[in-house]
């Protein structure tokens, strides 16, 4: 899935990185625990998550995730704005919950990351 | 308990950072540096992220429960071995802080999505070699060793 559907899914905005909506994810991850997200999520995925501190930016850049959406109607201050803007990574918000928006995005055939 | 060395003998590269204790605003730099050097190095991408995931435990690690400390990378031909040291209270039970979900951290470091008690295991599972050393009220040590 491309993130531009990924933002018309959720009726999302991209706080930013518009010039990274083509970019193509394979997978999603939904947490607000960081160290889960570090143990468990892949490259390629999106992170679903209702933080919005400077650590959750950190997580995706040693991970090379290059997508978040932050859920609950959560928008991030302006350093952690620019941090992204800095890691290349498009940062996306949405009003729904984390279960409505992973539910909709898995639906529309994005799949969970892989078990162990 | 073994003690932790650091063989600089053969190393290319030396990399060294401070972590500061409570400043979780910078927190993540450090690692962010590591990834940004080695990337340049022509790492595998795979092992970066390795790399980058144990760093990052690490440097969070440190800036929560010690009163600050450093990170040594150090590349060699055939591995890159990481060194974490810190001043502080220690561990008092290693094995006990190596199972997941075994957490000391207060909810202040949980409200930032830490402290889930996945750190350890967390840069245990990045590596090929984990070593630990703590010394309760003194120090904690960390190795980790990635083979190229």
């Amino acid at each position: 899935m491309i993130v531009k559907e990924i933002v018309e899914l959720l009726d999302g905005e991209v706080l930013i990185g518009e010039s990274y909506l083509d970019l193509r994810v394979k997978a999603a991850f939904g947490s607000d625990l960081m160290s889960d997200v570090l143990a468990f999520a892949e490259t390629e995925a999106v992170l679903l998550t209702g933080l919005i501190n400077n650590q959750v930016i950190r997580t995706a850049e040693m991970l090379d995730l290059r997508a978040i959406v932050f859920v609950r109607g959560k928008i991030p201050g302006k350093e952690v704005i620019s941090l992204a803007e800095e890691n290349r990574i498009v940062l996306i918000s949405t009003d729904k919950t984390l279960y409505t928006t992973a539910g909709i995005l898995y639906a529309h055939g994005l799949r969970g990351i892989a078990d162990e | 308990m073994e003690s932790i060395s650091f063989n600089e003998e053969g190393s290319l590269m030396k990399l060294e950072y401070d972590v500061l204790k409570e400043d979780f605003s910078r927190a993540g730099e450090a690692s962010s540096k590591i990834k940004k050097v080695l990337m340049q190095l022509g790492i595998d991408s795979k092992i970066i992220r390795r790399i980058a995931i144990a760093t990052y435990e690490a440097e969070i690690n440190v800036a929560i429960h010690s009163e600050g400390g450093k990170i040594f990378v150090l590349v060699k031909d055939d591995k890159i071995e990481v060194l974490i040291e810190d001043v502080g209270p220690g561990i008092e039970n290693v094995n006990l802080a190596m199972t997941e979900g075994y957490s000391t951290a207060t909810q202040q470091v949980r409200e930032m999505g830490f402290g889930a008690g996945m750190g350890l295991p967390n840069m245990k599972r990045c590596s090929d070699e984990f070593y630990i050393a703590s010394k309760v009220g003194e120090y904690t040590k960390v190795k980790l060793v990635m083979n190229l």
